[in-house]
């Protein structure tokens, strides 16, 4: 083998490993960190795991919402209009947060189905909707009639 | 009759932009110098129309016509005249003329500035550029016009601009970004020209140098922006989410990274030539694929706000179109290109190799982490989400090692670098580095955090290999001034762009780990003491705003127990949409930002609150400004207009 042979070699060793290490961390790194959706039906049917991180959203249920008196605890019933599940948060929740709006929120599920959210989503323009609670309303059949989404925001 | 005007405008800038495509085109082939003349004047043309499409739909929101769709839906009469401005781009279908307008102005920049360049090379550049254009502009006229009229029933009054564009970002960010994303195609368009022509020579990569370098400076500056008006608007404090539309931007960015390097060692060396056309074409399509993510409705991110699937199609379209066209081009004309030198493993050329890896991989890995739940929620395995933690591992990593290979390639040497070169030059940055990083760190926190001691050896080893390197260049050198005069701009740019790396990661770094934040219940007269600032909360009172009502806070701050300044962090409620608004009181400084967002009202008066101490958050946007000034400075090198002059006066003696 002559001497820029050599280095070819070295130089594609070099490229392969570097990408076969790539390839290794992009796949551990997915595995650790993706989040699954669930509707508030597949939560009462205990299709989602408890104690991990999750994914769930509806629609925000009319005067289920009770705060703490001394600190910024919060829980609420979010539902798909077929089954509602509680989540429970602490801090301070986004603008648009309000009752009778489609809200996600991320956390992981206690021993009772509870879902201890650790970040809750509203989205930015009140004619919105997140296209996966649109998805979950419509599974439970419950999709109520929405105003056709005018084109706005950037 | 004014959107009319508009509409029709726009239809002409289309004629004149398929006309663009198509003559200069063919006269590039056949030789017909005449035809390919037309290809100036063309772009003039499409530019003036499509400016006047502009000025059109200016006027036609600045006279508050809610007969127009788009007027109607994203202003409203009480909205301020310079928010009527930016409203233009506040919405699909304006931004989308904003897209295609900046491409008419890169079109005709191109024709301006290219007195020097071979005159069918500047007519295949054009043509393709007119082609975008002409594809960008069907679009408009057929799924998204923003000059439809609402007939015969106008509403009297307008839906509002969504609360969260009235503001400042709005006005520069798409702006900035746009003239980043659409000056990629300058790059493009160099390169298929090139492979049209079948001449992949220096002089092609010397051409497309100084353009990549200002589209890439404006990107930097879009993402920059889009990073800081997130930062201060969206009330969490938060400077970079890892939302899909972001990283639609970041990944062009990271090619356009590779390439502008890329670009180097193809002008100086003549090697790796249809690796940079490769980059310039992914480039480009990378961008295309951020407007079909971001228009189409496919992600779930706070920028898809319209969804229209005939919309997407259309760009999936237009993209399997460009990416298809342009490999195909690339497959067959690639084959035939030919290094024009060699070099050794150890040398400049293997550096910006590195260089191109790291940032290709790193822009693979975040293309991944973006279109994985689209792929999964195709194929029906479940609705994912991938969070910031999978682009945190894997970014950190990457970023760390192109750091460290950027200190090395201080002194490397074109062609071959001895390796004893290296250690004899290194040791010495090395161990100060790390000794430097030590002693800050302590002086800063009296702790030792590794993220920040290894962000801080990264910053310092920039600082130190690069600042060596520059005091050997001035030594060889008679005095210090023809030392600092004899250096060339694009080399100051490089200079000040790699600062702003080191600059940026202390940025990162500090902010990330030594944030303080407290969200908190506070009635009157409660008070909070972190990091040496007492805030006092003094109570709400409402405000009347132009467009909305507002609980204003008023917080007393005490440095030291000493009163320091009064912040009046804001609940907006915009009365057009009901819509309701966080409006941020900051206290911006050198090495701290304090940062004070309203929460919602709880009973009694009381309020929650979200109390911030930001480190160092500043350093972010202000690394990104320095790459923004390195580059335009390496574009602004007189070289490339010397240079081109006399190769134009060498083919003119060919010809004669």
């Amino acid at each position: 083998m002559n001497a820029q042979r050599k280095q070819r070699l070295t130089l594609v060793l070099l490229i392969v490993f570097g990408s076969s290490i790539a390839v290794a961390l992009v796949a551990y790194a997915l595995s650790q960190n993706i989040n699954l959706f669930y509707s508030p039906s597949q939560i009462s049917m205990g299709e989602a795991p408890a104690d991990t991180r999750i994914r769930a959203g509806g629609i925000v249920v009319e005067g289920s919402i009770r705060r703490d008196p001394s600190s910024l605890k919060v829980e609420f019933d979010i539902t798909d209009y077929a089954h509602s599940t509680t989540v429970q948060y602490v801090g301070i929740l986004p603008d648009l947060f309000r009752e009778g709006q489609g809200i996600v929120a991320q956390g992981a599920l206690d021993g009772s189905g509870r879902l201890i959210a650790s970040e809750v989503l509203a989205k930015h323009d009140e004619n919105y909707m997140s296209p996966e609670i649109a998805a979950a309303l419509e599974a439970a059949g419950q999709m109520p009639h929405m105003p056709p989404t005018a084109g706005k925001g950037y | 009759m004014i959107p009319e005007l508009g509409t029709f405008a726009t239809i002409l800038a289309l004629c004149l932009s398929l006309i663009l495509s198509v003559v200069p085109m063919i006269g590039a082939y056949t030789g017909n110098k005449l035809w390919v003349d037309y290809a100036r004047p063309l772009a003039k043309g499409v530019f003036f129309f499509l400016s006047l499409a502009m000025l059109f739909l200016a006027y036609s929101f600045q006279t508050d016509d809610f007969s127009v769709v788009y007027v109607a839906q994203s202003s409203n009469f009480n909205l301020p005249w310079y928010f009527k401005i930016s409203a233009i781009w506040g919405g699909h279908e304006g931004s989308l003329l904003l897209w295609v307008w900046i491409q008419a102005f890169w079109t005709l920049a191109v024709a301006v500035k290219s007195k020097n360049l071979p005159i069918d090379i500047v007519g295949r550049v054009l043509a393709v550029m007119g082609m975008i254009t002409a594809a960008f502009l069907l679009f408009i006229l057929f799924t998204s016009s923003p000059f439809e009229r609402f007939l015969p029933n106008a509403p009297a009054q307008g839906a509002d601009l969504n609360p969260l564009l009235q503001d400042f970002g709005l006005i520069v960010h798409p702006p900035a970004l746009y003239m980043g994303y659409v000056g990629l195609s300058v790059a493009f368009s160099f390169a298929i020209a090139a492979l049209l022509s079948g001449r992949l020579d220096a002089a092609w990569a010397r051409w497309s140098r100084p353009w990549t370098n200002v589209a890439w400076a404006f990107l930097t500056l879009g993402i920059a922006l889009g990073s800081w008006w997130a930062y201060y608007e969206l009330g969490w404090g938060g400077w970079w989410f890892w939302d899909p539309v972001e990283n639609a931007s970041l990944m062009p960015w990271l090619v356009a990274t590779a390439l502008i390097h890329s670009l180097a060692v193809t002008e100086k060396r003549g090697v790796f030539k249809s690796w940079t056309v490769l980059l310039a074409i992914s480039a480009f399509c990378l961008s295309l694929l951020g407007t079909f993510l971001v228009r189409s409705g496919v992600l779930t991110s706070v920028h898809a706000f319209a969804t229209d699937p005939e919309r997407g199609v259309f760009i999936l379209g237009m993209l399997i179109f460009v990416i298809g066209g342009s490999l195909l081009l690339y497959a067959i004309r690639a084959g035939s290109v030919k290094s024009e030198s060699t070099f050794a493993l150890s040398s400049r050329e293997s550096m910006l190799l590195v260089n191109n890896i790291i940032f290709t991989v790193a822009c693979a890995m975040v293309l991944i982490g973006t279109l994985y739940p689209l792929v999964m929620d195709a194929l029906d395995l479940g609705k994912i989400s991938v969070g910031p933690p999978y682009f945190n591992a894997l970014f950190v990593p990457m970023m760390s090692l192109m750091v460290i290979f950027l200190g090395i390639a201080a002194f490397s040497r074109w062609k071959e670098t001895p390796t004893e070169l290296y250690v004899s030059k290194l040791w010495l940055p090395a161990v100060l580095a790390v000794v430097a990083a030590v002693v800050t760190h302590w002086i800063y926190s009296q702790s030792i955090e590794p993220w920040v001691l290894l962000a801080l050896v990264l910053s310092y080893w920039i600082v130190f290999t690069w600042g060596r390197e520059f005091v050997s260049r001035l030594r060889n050198r008679d005095s210090l001034v023809t030392g600092l005069t004899r250096q060339t701009r694009s080399y100051y740019g490089m200079l000040l762009a790699h600062l702003g790396v080191a600059v940026m990661i202390v940025g990162i770094a500090m902010v990330t780990v030594f944030v303080e934040h407290r969200d908190a219940r506070m009635s009157p007269g409660d008070q909070i003491e972190f990091r040496g600032y007492t805030f006092i909360f003094d109570g709400a009172r409402e405000v009347q705003g132009p467009n909305y009502t507002s609980d204003m806070a008023r917080v007393r701050v005490l440095r030291d127990g000493v009163p320091y300044r009064e912040m009046f962090p804001e609940k907006r409620m915009y009365t057009a949409r009901g819509m309701v608004m966080t409006q941020v009181a900051l206290d911006p400084g050198f090495t701290r930002d304090l940062y004070i967002a309203m929460g919602e009202e709880l009973e009694n008066g009381a309020w929650a609150m979200r109390l911030q101490f930001k480190p160092f958050v500043r350093w972010i946007w202000l690394g990104a400004l320095f790459m923004t000034a390195g580059a335009l400075l390496a574009a602004s090198d007189p070289r490339y207009r010397k240079q081109a002059k006399r190769d134009a006066a060498q083919r003119q003696l060919v010809t004669e």
